[in-house]
């Protein structure tokens, strides 16, 4: 935010919705950590306090929409303001969704576990070990490129989530491979798959806040659109 | 704004180098500004920005006050009004003006329709009521006063007056209308009759309108003019400045962090 408002409720009212949009980002990531933990050991108990606390995530999306709707229509936001209003409306629906496929995750390890059959020649959670991590690395940057109105990091972001989806399509190639070596294989493989799914929709979703970000910051959608690929030959250009 | 949104639009008034005058204070400070052909540009800044003041050279309103002078250029048709042999009645009948507070004249709703065109042209009776109905229904407040044309302009609302002033601002077949705040001595309706008017006047005229709303120049306004200590701070589309502007000075505006 730059400068203080005349109005001192005003500032109150946009630093609350940013501190909450803060608060239910911070309770995704630990969601999506949680998740990922449920499906390496397999504990049900643990998948179901994610599948609960999606609730939370749930309630703060409606609370966070409604608290938007009435600084328009109290302040009528303008430039900058509106902007951070409008891209707080998505970046909320975005989080909720992460939330959701956190759930998924949970939901799939939960599972897994009842259907697991003696020891798995097979590791799920290896295969997607690697992808996992770099998508809450991901989700992290974005929460903390919204926070600090970050576009430069914003935009590496966006690129980023070209390798994520490099990495989901060798992930689906490799259990591909797993699936006609040992038909036995199949059930644990597309559990790991619909996991890997779940991972890569995060980063795109991690992807939507940066881009909201740089609507904040510059006043361009860059939705659809070739700007990242253009800020990054101007940045090859540059070095 | 890129010069190439605006080249193919036509220019109603050119003002270069405008600088202002209230005896040994200046209030407008080398004023460089276009207002275009049938489009409705806004003026906004705080109290005492000159925005008020800048209207008042458009038609030259500062000469009936000693010790007000303008130094500079205003482009109207090919002429700089701010010139000495400036025919100043033909001025202000083509650049017509309304007030904040509703002016109507102490007569007949019909007579303060027909007394400014009396000053320009010799009409026929029939032709002035054709004239006196055709303004009255340009300014939305024809079936409001049909019955009662032989009634005082005083014995109207607040918003019914203001209608009745950009009536008889229209009836002298103007180019240009300026509007002074014409909504902020009215009622939430009246001003949106307004706000509705000033958007069907544009089909024909070119509006230049001062206001304090904010949200009023993002509704009814074209092109927006910032204005600050006497100084263009920034002129653009008008969505591009509420939804974008350039100036961090212009953000604070209106966004509210000003002050």
């Amino acid at each position: 935010m730059t400068g203080e408002h005349s109005s001192k409720q005003y500032d109150h009212d946009l630093e609350t919705i940013r501190s909450k949009v803060l608060l239910m980002g911070g309770l995704v990531e630990s969601h999506f950590h949680d998740a990922m933990s449920c499906f390496r050991t397999g504990n049900a108990d643990q998948a179901e306090a994610v599948i609960q606390s999606d609730l939370e995530v749930n309630r703060l999306e409606v609370a966070l929409d409604d608290m938007c709707s009435h600084l328009i229509v109290k302040r009528q936001p303008a430039a900058n303001d509106l902007r951070t209003v409008m891209a707080t409306g998505k970046v909320i629906t975005d989080l909720e969704r992460i939330g959701d496929e956190s759930t998924k995750i949970a939901r799939i390890s939960k599972e897994a576990n009842m259907n697991r059959r003696g020891a798995s020649m097979f590791n799920g959670y290896d295969t997607v070990r690697v992808l996992a991590g770099s998508v809450a690395d991901m989700l992290h940057h974005s929460l903390d490129a919204f926070a600090r109105l970050d576009d430069a990091k914003a935009v590496q972001l966006i690129a980023q989530d070209a390798i994520i989806d490099n990495d989901f399509r060798s992930i689906m190639r490799n259990l591909i491979t797993f699936m006609m070596e040992d038909p036995s294989t199949i059930t644990s493989s597309l559990n790991t798959m619909w996991v890997a799914k779940a991972i890569e929709r995060i980063a795109d979703h991690a992807k939507n806040i940066a881009e909201h970000t740089i609507y904040i910051v510059e006043g361009k959608d860059i939705r659809h659109s070739d700007y990242v690929a253009i800020k990054q030959d101007q940045k090859i250009d540059n070095e | 704004m890129t010069t190439t949104q605006t080249n193919n639009l036509k220019k109603a008034i050119e003002i270069d180098g405008l600088n202002f005058f209230y005896g040994a204070t200046r209030s407008l400070r080398d004023i460089n500004l276009n207002i275009f052909d049938k489009k409705v540009t806004a003026f906004i800044g705080p109290s005492g920005c000159g925005k008020s003041t800048l209207l008042r050279t458009l038609n030259r309103m500062y000469d009936l006050y000693p010790g007000q002078r303008a130094e500079g250029k205003i482009i109207y048709k090919g002429k700089n009004i701010l010139d000495a042999d400036q025919d100043i009645n033909l001025l202000r009948a083509k650049v017509g003006m309304v007030f904040q507070k509703p002016t109507p004249f102490p007569m007949s709703v019909y007579d303060n329709i027909a007394f400014g065109v009396r000053l320009y042209e010799n009409l026929s009776k029939g032709e002035m009521d054709e004239r006196v109905e055709w303004a009255l229904k340009k300014a939305a407040i024809w079936t409001e006063v049909k019955d009662k044309l032989n009634k005082s302009g005083l014995s109207l609302s607040g918003g019914q007056q203001q209608r009745l002033c950009i009536a008889r601002g229209v009836s002298v077949k103007p180019e240009i209308l300026l509007l002074d705040e014409p909504t902020s001595a009215l009622d939430p309706i009246s001003t949106v009759k307004i706000e509705e008017l000033i958007h069907e006047l544009k089909e024909e005229y070119t509006i230049a309108i001062v206001t304090h709303n904010m949200q009023q120049a993002a509704r009814c306004s074209d092109f927006t003019a910032y204005m600050y200590l006497g100084e263009l701070v920034e002129f653009g589309e008008t969505d591009h400045i509420f939804m974008n502007p350039v100036k961090k000075e212009t953000q604070d505006y209106i966004t509210g962090r000003f002050g």
